[in-house]
């Protein structure tokens, strides 16, 4: 039955066949999201609404970077407050290290941040990375626990809960926010043009492969271990980013600011609604979620009240729309166009379907030539 | 010297001895039938060859080099693929993608390429013809029956062009028709050098396809020779009969 299905589908599958017809379509679509997000702070100048759209691309980007590793590999990591964490401190660490005033020049820091919290992952890694589905979950909340915990205790290094101040920007009034929504917003375009890269390209494949069966692909020669890190470790690199641009915005950090276990579920949350392993996901998922939840912070976050809303929100989006938006979009679309491209053919009996490939003509030599 | 040889291969799982001192050695050009009673460990065999499970004593060799200590990934790199009992594909790629899986593609290549872009992907068709499964080339693999999962199986390892290919069952569930091809294929990649192992329990598969049979009994090897002399001994007649 389900071959018979098949050779429909692939006869008349707009969704993967004719993806060139959805190419212009698509980069349109990508350029227009572009050139909104550009003149967004120019249109919308108040400085209440780009302080939103700031955190927005912050967790755009946060999640788009959580998706490169989780959403691939299918390791639903929910400790990536530690990348976000050690960013923050990392940043704040060397302005006040190197005597930089504010300006322009913390944000060259930045990438240092985000090197920090890729070498962080490391560890982190080689410990997580060696379970697998619930424990490591479970891990990933543990070892984000740890670092909280260190930071509140490293005194000498971060002041524990007397927190640390970054730099105070020498800008004020509306163009405020600007240099700092630019910022993430280059950092964000970079991630999504990685996660790109990383999803069409054979390091993307090993990841799903790893997310289908791990141990098949381990025998199909993948190095499983070692593009687990570092797919990890680049996640943890533009996680690091966010964080240290987040924090020369926020002007003080605390360790339950920088280390923050809401942070971790957004994040997974924002991924899972718009769409686990898919490129516009997170984006989609940020762009809902993250004025939400500053919406609940505001308005009912003195009683603690909007963890538990969040935490309905995670539990209706997993219950009824398992997959995510984009995907459910997408089937949407291409089951509209199979209808219209292929009319339906009644079933035909099984037997006849499994000998189908006994009609497809056999080229010996094809395969002959390519061995020696 | 034999292309694989597993020297005294002991594992136990708690208290069953799956492999007791087992050794066999298969010759380079050969292809070699693998059979016994259900529980014989002739699957746990193929675990400690790939590096899917560490022997508690014995070595295994490939051409001469100790593997008993590598992981399947280092295995698979120094040609030995193999198939799954129970098939193992990637359910949620497209059946092409899971072709590219065993192509390995190095450094800058591997990051920035589109594998869909690569020189290996001409050759990625072309084997899925071979196993006739052009035709579903953009379906995921998940939607695949039980018999085109097996070809589609065999064909992502062909890709790599391993040395020697070890087949767990590989025409158990596959109708008659596609068993004559699936034989006609492992002659045909054999008379271009590659080296097969093949657990099976259709005799008649066996029995026509491999030059030389082993038959496993209780985790160890307990016959050895042409098609002809296992089928007239008596000792593996008892094995199979009796427990
Ligand atoms: N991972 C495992 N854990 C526990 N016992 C195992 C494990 N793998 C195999 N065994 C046991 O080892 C013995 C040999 O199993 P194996 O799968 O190697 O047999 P087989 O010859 O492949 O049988 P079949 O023809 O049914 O596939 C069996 O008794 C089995 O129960
Ligand atoms: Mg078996």
């Amino acid at each position: 039955m389900a071959t018979v299905a098949h050779t429909q589908t692939s006869a008349g599958q707009p969704g993967r066949s004719g993806a060139g017809r959805w190419k212009p379509f698509q980069i349109v679509f990508w350029l227009a999201c572009l050139i909104a997000a550009i003149v967004f702070p120019l249109v919308f100048s108040s400085p209440a609404i780009t302080t939103i759209a700031f955190f927005t691309l912050v967790f755009a980007a946060a999640g788009t970077a959580w998706n490169i590793f989780c959403g691939y590999s299918g390791y639903i990591a929910l400790g990536h407050a530690v990348f976000f964490g050690s960013g923050c401190y990392t940043i704040a660490i060397l302005c006040a290290h190197w005597h930089i005033a504010g300006g322009w020049l913390p944000f060259a820091v930045v990438p240092l941040a985000g090197v920090a919290a890729a070498i962080v992952a490391v560890p982190f890694g080689v410990v997580a990375l060696r379970t697998r589905r619930h424990t490591f979950v479970v891990i990933t909340i543990a070892i984000f626990f740890i670092f909280q915990l260190l930071a509140y205790n490293l005194r000498g290094i971060t002041a524990g809960s007397s927190g640390l101040e970054l730099p105070i920007p020498p800008w004020s009034g509306y163009v405020f926010n600007l240099p700092f929504y630019y910022v993430i917003l280059v950092i964000l375009i970079l991630a999504v043009v990685t996660s790109w890269f990383v999803r069409h390209s054979k390091y993307g494949l090993e990841l799903l492969a790893i997310r289908d069966d791990e141990d098949r692909a381990r025998g199909l020669g993948v190095r499983t271990g070692l593009v687990k890190l570092s797919a990890f470790m680049l996640s943890a690199f533009f996680v690091g980013m966010c964080g240290a641009v987040w924090a020369y915005f926020v002007e003080s950090i605390y360790p339950n600011t920088a280390f923050d276990a809401q942070f971790d579920v957004l994040i997974a949350l924002m991924a899972f609604l718009g769409g686990l392993g898919t490129i516009a996901g997170p984006l989609l998922g940020a762009l809902i979620l993250q004025p939400v939840t500053q919406y609940l912070t505001i308005s009912i976050g003195q009683s603690g009240l909007n963890l538990v809303v969040e935490g309905v929100i995670f539990l209706a989006v997993i219950l009824l729309l398992p997959q995510g938006i984009v995907p459910a979009v997408r089937e949407l679309i291409f089951r509209r166009f199979a209808r219209r491209d292929a009319m339906p053919v009644a079933p035909a009996p099984p037997a006849p379907a499994a000998v189908a490939p006994a009609t497809e003509p056999n080229p010996p030599d094809s395969v002959a030539a390519e061995r020696s | 010297m034999s292309l694989l040889q597993a020297t005294d291969i002991s594992k136990a799982f708690g208290g069953i001895q799956a492999l007791n001192a087992c050794s066999i050695a298969v010759e380079q050009g050969s292809i070699t039938g693998l059979i016994g009673p259900n529980g014989s460990g002739k699957t746990t065999l193929f675990n400690v060859i790939t590096g899917y499970e560490r022997p508690d004593t014995g070595t295994v060799q490939f051409k001469g080099a100790d593997i008993s200590k590598y992981g399947p990934d280092r295995i698979f790199g120094l040609g030995i693929g193999r198939t799954f009992q129970l098939t193992r594909i990637f359910p949620r790629l497209t059946v092409t993608e899971n072709m590219h899986v065993a192509i390995k593609r190095k450094g800058l290549a591997s990051l920035l390429g589109r594998w869909s872009a690569s020189s290996e992907h001409d050759r990625a068709l072309q084997l899925l013809q071979f196993v006739g499964l052009t035709h579903l080339k953009d379906a995921p693999a998940g939607s695949l029956s039980y018999g085109q999962r097996k070809l589609l199986e065999l064909a992502f390892i062909l890709v790599a062009e391993p040395q020697m290919v070890l087949l767990d069952e590989p025409a158990g569930g596959i109708n008659p028709t596609l068993i004559g091809q699936l034989v006609e294929r492992i002659r045909e990649l054999n008379r271009q050098g590659m080296t097969f192992l093949i657990v099976e329990h259709n005799m008649e598969f066996v029995m026509g396809l491999c030059n030389r049979v082993m038959v496993m009994h209780r985790g160890a090897k307990l016959a050895e020779g042409t098609p002809e002399d296992v089928r007239a001994n008596p000792a593996v007649l008892e094995a199979y009969l009796g427990d």
